[in-house]
């Protein structure tokens, strides 16, 4: 079992596999399941994660009325303009917050690695499959590389937003995504650990702080642009952009920032934005107290 | 390490809108009535932590009772899960406490029926994975990773042997143990993590084993 980004890497290369081929078989070694048991697990929450895409595109609007509508609003601007910051990247900001979207309704999606940051990683996918002609296996694959970066730093830091803030959801979902956006262009092992740390040392003290105690704001655009964060580090990470931090040491780096972080900006919803006067107004007109 | 599949990564499926406060509560309660063995007629939650700030807004009472009714996390009828609880006459109390926990998402639950009662506290440790980490006053670790079965036992020679030896007969292979008392010759506890689903039947010859005056299970 690797137990950090640099055992995982290691393997990969001594093996000559990508990193999604460590994960599967690993998975398979865990759990003692088949090839193909593990394949057709991840293929479901692939299909809940394309559903939740499809239906968050449609407009949905959460109970609160906080959110709900703006992945709607992106897709239309995009056809009907000509978006600054490029199209595939809106079309996975788009994806990304019709998840969270979702989500905040009380949907169904598939938590990678939190429901609060559900989008990142299947917006992301959802955009670049295209450009990369991205087979249903390569999606899949591409599912285990997030995975097999989540997987390190849940174990050695934290995916929760109570216990590290947003830098453990957001920043993690966003590193994880950038990750398998470098497998599925063809970078290597090396570079998709590069893209991680990059992501991560960008997301690094990142507060949680949702008005009202709801996983709506700002949780919703926080996925947004961890989706574009993704993009663009995969980006730089594939034009061979070293971090010069290792990856491991930048998921240490967070663990620790989320250890000293007041607990006001851990989930608690007494910092940050919930505590601004309209945090707390809204809070006031949904809990009516 | 605590995590060991990338489905607790890329995963679960679930009903939002937060692994922690919602996928995660739902597991607890659904952990809790795996162990109480039935529905109760009356479950009371302390959330402490940012369980307490929060679980308005996430819904995790909602989910701790839908759990308890049996749901899993990515059923819809966890959303509408209160509404059934009154419907079926179970009564639901919800404290908020103030003490500071060790995890900030932790509750505990108290089902009761009739004179039974079950007390247990669980953690939510993030992306919907949980721990218990106290049943009826005895700490214990019981992460969910694998099926096991909880057994209150007497605290004398024989108890242990005697819950082993039905496993070795129906060749069920143990993976961890673990097992705990309150006061020397008084009642003890048994945790037991497995390889496979308990069936009804293994369940039914645990219970009438000798010294074991309670088993129940948790399922994978």
């Amino acid at each position: 079992m690797f137990r950090n980004v640099s055992e995982l890497i290691k393997k990969a290369k001594e093996e000559n596999i990508p990193v999604s081929e460590v994960m599967i078989r690993q998975e398979m070694k865990a759990k003692e399941l088949s090839r193909d048991r593990v394949m057709a697990q991840m293929e479901e929450n692939l299909t809940v994660m394309e559903e939740a895409v499809e239906e968050g595109l449609k407009g949905v609007q959460s109970h609160s009325g906080l959110t709900g509508g703006d992945a709607v609003l992106i897709q239309k601007y995009m056809k009907e303009k000509q978006p600054l910051s490029g199209g595939l990247l809106l079309d996975a900001v788009s994806k990304a917050v019709a998840t969270n979207e979702v989500n905040a309704a009380m949907g169904r999606i598939c938590a990678t690695p939190t429901a609060g940051s559900a989008g990142c990683v299947p917006g992301t996918l959802f955009a670049v499959k295209d450009r990369l002609n991205a087979s249903r296996e390569d999606m899949l694959r591409y599912l285990f590389t997030s995975g097999a970066y989540g997987f390190v730093v849940a174990n050695n830091a934290s995916i929760s937003g109570a216990a590290g803030g947003c830098q453990a959801e957001v920043g993690s979902a966003a590193g994880m995504a950038s990750a398998a956006i470098v497998e599925m262009a063809g970078g290597t092992p090396e570079q998709t650990a590069e893209a991680m740390a990059i992501t991560l040392k960008n997301m690094l003290g990142l507060i949680c702080d949702p008005v009202a105690g709801l996983v709506e704001v700002p949780c919703v655009k926080r996925n947004a642009m961890g989706a574009s964060q993704a993009i663009v580090s995969a980006d730089m990470a594939l034009a061979g952009v070293t971090s010069r931090i290792p990856c491991d040491e930048v998921i240490d780096a967070m663990f620790k920032v989320g250890q000293r972080m007041p607990s006001a900006f851990r989930e608690t919803a007494e910092g940050g934005l919930a505590a601004t006067p309209t945090g707390k107004a809204l809070e006031k007109k949904i809990y009516g107290s | 390490m605590k995590y060991r599949s990338v489905f607790d990564i890329i995963g679960p499926v679930m009903i939002g809108p937060s692994s922690s406060h919602t996928a995660g509560a739902a597991r607890i309660g659904r952990a809790a009535r795996d162990l109480f063995g039935r529905t109760p007629e009356e479950i009371d939650i302390h959330f402490y932590g940012s369980f307490k700030s929060t679980f308005k807004g996430h819904g995790t009472d909602v989910a701790i009772v839908g759990g308890v009714l049996g749901y899993e996390t990515f059923d819809d009828r966890i959303k509408t899960s209160l509404e059934t609880a009154e419907k079926e006459g179970i009564k639901v109390l919800i404290h908020e406490e103030q003490a500071e926990p060790e995890h900030p998402n932790t509750a505990r639950l108290r089902l009761k029926s009739g004179t039974e009662e079950l007390e247990l506290t669980g953690i939510s440790i993030g992306g919907g994975k949980i721990e218990i980490t106290e049943l009826n006053g005895f700490p214990l670790h019981l992460t969910g990773e694998h099926p096991a079965v909880v057994l209150l036992h007497d605290d004398r020679y024989g108890a242990i042997a005697s819950a082993t030896a039905i496993l070795a007969k129906e060749k069920i292979n143990i993976g961890r143990m673990e097992v705990s008392r309150k006061a020397e010759g008084a009642k003890a506890l048994m945790i037991i993590e497995v390889d496979q689903n308990l069936t009804d039947s293994v369940m039914e010859e645990l219970q009438e084993a000798d010294h074991i005056s309670r088993a129940a299970r948790i399922s994978e």
